[in-house]
């Protein structure tokens, strides 16, 4: 599983870091930061729901 | 539940992630969506922002799946069709071409619809936003360079489009009955900010006034305000509220009242969930029965409502989230998580209103309830949590004032 995100629709709104913290993480200069491009399979369900709760739809994954 | 057969009547975002959620659980059966649209599932939130302003083309808003491609959940779609009633004994859904869907598992999702200014629906010009029809409708007056727009209502969706058309250069006067905006979504303090940013942005806000008529031709010429004010304008959008689409149900035998009544797991009658802008709820977490009519909750919902559609009965999980949403007004994003009114305690725990880069608190009962972020998302995700957690007031200022 690879996670894409596409910085032209990102508006850093943190719900992805919500959702999967492992994952996503909006820090104070309001940038998000993707903090593992290949997550472990065992947190596709929260990917999932950070692509869900994306307001922008800016996530995807691949694979 | 052995529900082979479910019917979701509503086509649009709680609607979707239920049937999304539904196979994610493992439903093998029929799955068939009603919607009154023509449209597959879209989402809304550019409509009153990019979509309008054109810098985003209307088929860019479709919704995907979280996985995979929408056709591969197998749904089976009913579109430009409405639901007419509901036989809740016999288990059917009438539909307006006479068809009669039978269902063991029925999701209520049929969101809501604009209110209207009465006595306007003769003239061309009075537009309400809520499709992506709407949208159209708008953006071609937009693109046509109206003297002035007159945006009526000053919530969420009034400012967003007030915003909007500022963007694009058109002049814009925003009215307002209440003496702020989104005092009941806010409160007055932080509406008055809000106040400001729209001023600054050179809009013309009109609060504390109420439009007497609209009057032309055929179309749209003048706004007669209650203070005797007359504005010459060439579009009007209407923004002051919605109504659940409970229509359908009347006779139905469901609690109607402000939506459709569920119990705290979403579940309105035995096999029917309700979920979106239609469900009202007794939320845990608040002791408040509330609908919510955010993006994130119609997601939120949408899942959990088939989440207790297909538990064994009795063991459904309560729906208890902190709601969230979030407004983009100029170069400005608004974000709420929680619970704001009009009579809460408010402090600023962090950066200044008059930066317009701050986070604030909402307090009520003792403890925290609301927290309202402008251009701080870090720190509204983060602070959310202690919503969740039932953090006092005084403990949640102290934690937010340690962590600065």
């Amino acid at each position: 599983m690879r996670v894409v995100v596409d910085y032209d629709l990102c508006e850093s709104n943190a719900l992805c870091m919500q959702a999967a913290p492992e994952v996503f993480e909006v820090r104070d200069d309001d940038f998000l930061y993707v903090l593992q491009d290949e997550p472990a399979e065992d947190l596709r369900a929260k990917v999932e729901e950070a692509v869900r709760r994306c307001p922008k739809q800016a996530i995807t994954i691949e694979g | 539940m052995s529900a082979d057969r479910i019917v979701i009547v509503g086509a649009s975002l709680a609607g979707f992630r239920a049937a999304e959620e539904l196979r994610a659980l493992g439903h093998e059966g029929s799955i068939t969506v009603v919607g009154d649209e023509p449209h597959l599932p879209y989402d809304r939130p550019p409509l009153s922002k990019q979509v309008l302003a054109g810098s985003r083309p209307p088929e860019a808003t479709a919704l995907g799946a979280s996985s995979g491609s929408i056709e591969d959940l197998g749904l089976d779609w009913r579109l430009s069709t409405s639901a007419t009633a509901l036989d809740l004994a016999e288990r059917i859904v009438l539909l307006g071409g006479g068809e009669r869907l039978p269902y063991n598992g029925l999701v209520i999702a049929t969101g809501a619809s604009p209110r209207r200014l009465p006595g306007t629906d003769h003239l061309a010009g009075v537009h309400t936003l809520r499709t992506l029809d709407d949208c159209l409708a708008i953006r071609s007056v937009l693109q046509a360079g109206p003297r002035r727009v007159a945006v009526v209502g000053a919530g969420f969706i009034g400012a967003e489009v007030a915003a909007t058309c500022r963007g694009l250069g058109i002049e814009v006067s925003l009215i307002e009955a209440l003496p702020v905006p989104l005092e009941r979504g806010l409160g007055p303090q932080m509406g008055a900010v809000m106040a400001d940013l729209h001023r600054d942005h050179g809009v013309d806000v009109r609060l504390g006034v109420g439009v007497v008529l609209i009057d032309g031709s055929d179309r749209a010429e003048r706004v007669r305000l209650t203070d005797g004010s007359v504005l010459d304008v060439d579009l009007v959008v209407v923004g002051i509220g919605v109504s659940p689409n409970t229509g359908w149900l009347d006779g139905s035998g469901l609690t109607i009242d402000n939506g459709v009544l569920c119990d705290a797991t979403c579940l309105a009658a035995p096999g029917v969930v309700a979920a979106g802008d239609v469900a009202r709820w007794p939320n845990p977490l608040f002791d408040e029965v509330m609908r919510v009519e955010h993006w994130d909750n119609a997601i939120a919902m949408g899942a959990h409502a088939a989440r207790t559609l297909l538990a064994v009965p009795g063991t459904a999980e309560s729906f208890a989230p902190v709601p969230w949403f979030w407004s983009d007004q100029y170069d400005r994003k608004v974000q709420l998580a929680g619970r704001a009114g009009a009579d809460d305690l408010v402090e600023v725990v962090s950066g200044s209103v008059e930066d317009r880069r701050f986070v604030a608190f909402y307090g009520r009962g003792g403890r925290v309830v609301g927290v309202l972020g402008m251009n701080q998302p870090a720190k509204v995700m983060r602070w959310r949590s202690m919503i969740e957690d039932r953090v006092s007031w005084d403990d949640a200022l102290a934690a937010a004032g340690s962590s600065e």
